[in-house]
């Protein structure tokens, strides 16, 4: 379809407003190749903080792709190389003096299939703390136990599981399982949370409770959300991101790209014409 | 007009006969061929137990050999084994688990590792007889050990590493890829994720790669023929300690399958009973090193977190 494969990817891609207020995550003409196979072409794009802005675009468009560059976690999926720059709260996270644990503490990840770790729901809490604190620093049982209440009770756990801490996660059902994927972001602090398909693990009931978790972290969090689901990117995001073949073919507010498409391209995939 | 009784579309046609009845000798001949796996190891204990069994007592596993080994006990050659397990066990298991930690969780798909996982696997075609002539050179004399138990650990070592890198490697393999990447994605090193996550739900297999493995090759005569096995070896064992522990690392020492392997065909005038009783023994060591380890990875198993 396109000829034009030069790094101007994305003219309508510019609409996000230059210098309104601090942006959350910057990127100029990120290309991103896996051996030599290309899967980013000039992504630019800002993403502003706390909102929830959804990626959508058809199967092997690059969306989980960009996503996982946001906190470098491509680089632990073989040959990868990435040029250009990514600004997370105004640094680059290509530069040297990054420290990959500090910034992938600061960017946490849910997955589309919730993954807790075969430990029980107390030490899945605080996992990432005992990863980052040095032993003496951790705090005693006290404090641990008041940061895990406090995780559970953000993503609405804490009832349900408060006298079952040492089970299992994986006894869990599966939309607990993806609130405790959540939850054990927390304790981290992280500035963004990036969320690749968090619900399409799950059945109705599970979208809409977990989507509400979503919408209400959204005042504290960045939040950057890959959805298949048009019906979700609308109900659930603020501003919408459509991405094709690697490049980013339209931004703009959720309601405005889905009423008001400014490209052909993404006024066809979002009536279902293909993908 | 009565129509032909029409029959019940259920009913099977002559077709479908022919079918079931295939299906039926197709299943049954590999049933067949299932069950014959296990009669040479029924025939081989039982024959063995039967032809052992005028020796077989509590004296002769705890005896020492008599003079070439045609009365008395076989307990020399049994701790011999069983330390020679032992001591490789200790010096295979740490290079072999690491080594496969770092070529499945750390190394790139570059040339150094291809260049590894190429030597390990022709390592594993090596012949044992092979690996007894590289002892002797390498550890022998090169190294200095002279014939003694530690050369044939080492011996046994490099002959069992490969096996153990492999069983290493399929064990982390089998831990699921989710896993890391919800470690890696919270900022924990590979090595954390390695510790904490993946190493305790892959060790059940990995230890059982590694007892095996090594039980099988201590039972081998080859790879300790010329680097420590004796004839027999003068050692008073009359008191407990060195009754329990015969050999010192620089010693050369009594083995089951090196003092079969005499027995058997060496010495003229050998009671039958002797000979079977070693192999017996010896069987029965290796059946109860399995079994242990089986029961360990099932204990292991069962305490899985996923
Ligand atoms: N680890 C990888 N190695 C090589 N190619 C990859 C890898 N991951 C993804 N790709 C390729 O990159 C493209 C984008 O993939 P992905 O980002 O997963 O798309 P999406 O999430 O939009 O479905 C696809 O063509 C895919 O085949
Ligand atoms: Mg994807």
């Amino acid at each position: 379809m396109d000829s034009s494969t030069t790094s101007q990817a994305n003219p309508a891609g510019a609409s996000a407003p230059e210098g309104a207020g601090q942006m959350s995550i910057r990127t100029r003409d990120v290309d991103l190749f896996y051996g030599d196979f290309q899967a980013l072409f000039g992504v630019s794009v800002d993403i502003k903080p706390n909102i929830i802005t959804s990626l959508i675009g058809p199967s092997g468009c690059g969306k989980t792709t960009l996503l996982r560059s946001f906190n470098r976690i491509n680089e632990r999926y073989g040959n990868v190389t990435t040029r250009g720059t990514i600004e997370i709260l105004g640094k680059n996270i290509y530069d040297a003096d990054v420290s990959l644990p500090e910034l992938r503490k600061s960017v946490g990840m849910v997955f589309q299939r919730p993954n807790p770790l075969p430990i029980s729901i107390y030490e899945n809490i605080i996992f990432g703390l005992r990863s980052h604190t040095p032993k003496p620093e951790l705090g005693r049982r006290g404090d641990l136990d008041d940061i895990v209440e406090s995780a559970l009770r953000e993503v609405q756990l804490w009832e349900v599981t408060k006298n079952r801490l040492k089970d299992r996660a994986t006894t869990l059902t599966l939309e607990q399982q993806q609130k405790l994927c959540i939850a054990r972001l927390l304790p981290l602090k992280p500035q963004v949370i990036l969320m690749d398909e968090p619900c399409s693990a799950l059945d109705a009931d599970g979208i809409e409770r977990v989507e509400e978790l979503i919408s209400e972290l959204r005042e504290r969090f960045t939040i950057v959300m890959v959805t298949h689901n048009m019906g979700q990117a609308k109900r659930a995001s603020d501003e919408c991101i459509y991405m094709y073949l690697g490049k980013i073919i339209e931004h703009a507010p959720t309601a405005e790209l889905f009423l008001n498409p400014r490209e052909e391209q993404t006024a066809m995939y979002i009536e279902g014409r293909y993908g | 007009m009565a129509a032909p009784r029409a029959q019940h579309p259920f009913t099977a046609s002559s077709h479908e006969r022919t079918k079931l009845f295939r299906e039926k000798v197709a299943r049954n001949l590999m049933l067949v061929a299932a069950l014959a796996l296990i009669v040479p190891v029924l025939a081989i204990i039982v024959y063995l137990f039967y032809k052992a069994s005028p020796v077989l007592s509590f004296s002769y596993i705890i005896d020492d050999p008599g003079p070439m080994g045609k009365s008395g006990g076989i307990w020399l050659p049994l701790m011999g084994t069983f330390y020679l397990v032992l001591t490789s066990l200790f010096i295979v298991a740490p290079i072999g688990i690491l080594a496969g930690i770092y070529l499945n969780e750390y190394a790139p798909d570059n040339w150094l590792t291809r260049a590894i996982g190429m030597a390990v696997t022709s390592l594993a075609g090596v012949p044992s007889i092979v690996h007894a002539m590289f002892g002797v050179g390498a550890f022998v004399a090169f190294m200095k050990m002279g014939e003694s138990l530690i050369a044939a650990a080492c011996t046994i070592a490099v002959m069992t590493i490969p096996v153990i890198v492999t069983a290493t490697r399929e064990a982390l393999a089998a831990v699921p890829m989710s896993f890391r990447e919800a470690c890696w994605n919270m900022g924990a090193t590979k090595w954390q994720t390695t510790r904490t996550i993946v190493l305790p739900n892959s060790v059940s297999g990995i230890l059982t790669g590694v007892i095996l493995e090594v039980s099988r090759a201590a039972g081998e005569t080859a790879p300790i023929l010329f680097t420590g096995a004796a004839a027999s070896v003068a050692i008073n064992t009359s008191s407990l300690d060195r009754k329990l522990v015969p050999y010192d690392l620089d010693d050369k020492f009594m083995a089951l399958s090196y003092h079969l392997y005499m027995v058997a065909d060496k010495i003229a005038g050998m009671p039958e009973e002797m000979k079977f009783g070693v192999a017996a023994v010896l069987i029965a060591l290796i059946l109860s090193i399995n079994s242990v380890s089986i029961a360990l990875r099932s204990w292991l198993r069962s305490r899985k977190k996923w």
